[in-house]
């Protein structure tokens, strides 16, 4: 490997830039922009960690091998991601309909509530609110703000 | 002469050394254990607005700082690796090495802080769903670091004696792999609000 032509301060530069984003990172989000905060949360993320992985794991010089071994571990994440999503982010499907499938309006409501909460009885660890259909018998698609797992 | 069993360090097919190649495969695995795990949080955490609310919980501020420690860790390694490989430096790859295995440490204390604080607060793994991934998560993580911290500390002391010095560039691609799952960790548990 060509590790060796990489003195200290290459590496250290590496450290700094990343620190860079680390900052901005932390301050984006503090914007409350959700446009801002995806780019910097997760896409300066997405950028760190590809630097690590280059300049740290040596990804960058490493033989072809390992590349096609990371891809073929992506893809049984993406076939998951796939295979999971159509259930998950649906509200119903044939014979099956899930308790906590709200629409925009009442996921805002029980998030504006629950912050009320929050500011009316700091420390609380759920909402007291349980909106959602009612009619819903299945324990196990009945998770609502409220729910406890083990009752 | 005693008899010593041959040892394959590479391999000819690939041309990469058996030790590394066996790191990315373990590596391969470790990917589809936290990546199935990030992905099930997305799709959960794209559905239930609600979480914002129990993510506005989590420590910003430890999490900033387990992440500064855990790249300061990765700078450290590398430089080891560096120290071992490009100067055949010892002493200074076993200076460094014990300097990833400190920032381990510091990472271990801050988050038992956490959990800490957020368990007295009431806020365990059974409240909700977002906690259940927030510590299944962050302790599955928690473990791995404790197992780099571990492989680090153990081949140090070969190290310190000239031998193995290769085993710095393979506990490091596992090291810079932990810091790499905290990197999604973060803006996941603490910043997405």
């Amino acid at each position: 490997m060509g590790h060796a032509e990489h003195g200290y301060g290459y590496y250290v530069k590496i450290w700094a830039i990343l620190m860079v984003l680390l900052v901005i990172s932390i301050l984006g989000p503090t914007l409350e922009i959700l446009v801002v905060t995806l780019i910097t949360a997760f896409g300066v993320a997405l950028v760190k960690a590809l630097m690590v992985a280059a300049y740290f794991m040596h990804l960058n010089i490493e033989k072809r091998y390992i590349w096609l071994l990371l891809i073929g571990a992506l893809l049984f994440l993406a076939a998951l991601y796939i295979g999971l999503a159509p259930d998950i982010q649906n509200g119903s499907g044939t014979n099956w309909k899930r308790c906590n499938a709200f629409s925009d309006a009442q996921r805002a409501r029980v998030v504006a509530e629950g912050k009320h909460a929050e500011e009316n009885h700091p420390g609380i660890s759920h909402f007291s609110v349980v909106p959602g259909d009612t009619d819903c018998t299945s324990q196990r698609w009945a998770w609502t703000p409220g729910f406890h797992f083990g009752g | 002469m005693a008899f010593q069993a041959p040892i394959a360090t590479g391999r000819s097919a690939t041309g990469i050394p058996t030790g590394r190649l066996a790191m990315w495969l373990l590596l391969a695995s470790e990917f589809v254990i936290f990546g199935g795990l990030v992905v099930c949080y997305l799709l959960f955490r794209m559905h239930n607005g609600y979480w914002a609310v129990e993510a506005s919980h989590t420590n910003v501020y430890a999490g900033a700082l387990n992440t500064f420690v855990l790249l300061t860790s990765s700078l450290f390694i590398v430089l080891a690796h560096h120290a071992a490989d490009a100067k055949n430096d010892t002493k200074t790859a076993v200076k460094y090495m014990l300097g990833t295995v400190g920032c381990g440490l510091i990472f271990l204390c801050v988050k038992a802080f956490e959990y800490t604080t957020e368990i007295t607060h009431g806020y365990t793994i059974q409240s909700n769903p977002f906690w259940a991934f927030y510590y299944t998560g962050t302790a599955i993580h928690a473990g791995h670091v404790v197992a780099g911290m571990t492989a680090i500390y153990i081949c140090s002391f070969d190290v310190a004696k000239g031998k193995h010095l290769n085993r710095v560039e393979l506990t490091g691609i596992y090291w810079h792999f932990v810091d790499l799952v905290w990197i999604f960790l973060f803006p996941l548990l603490y910043i997405a609000k």
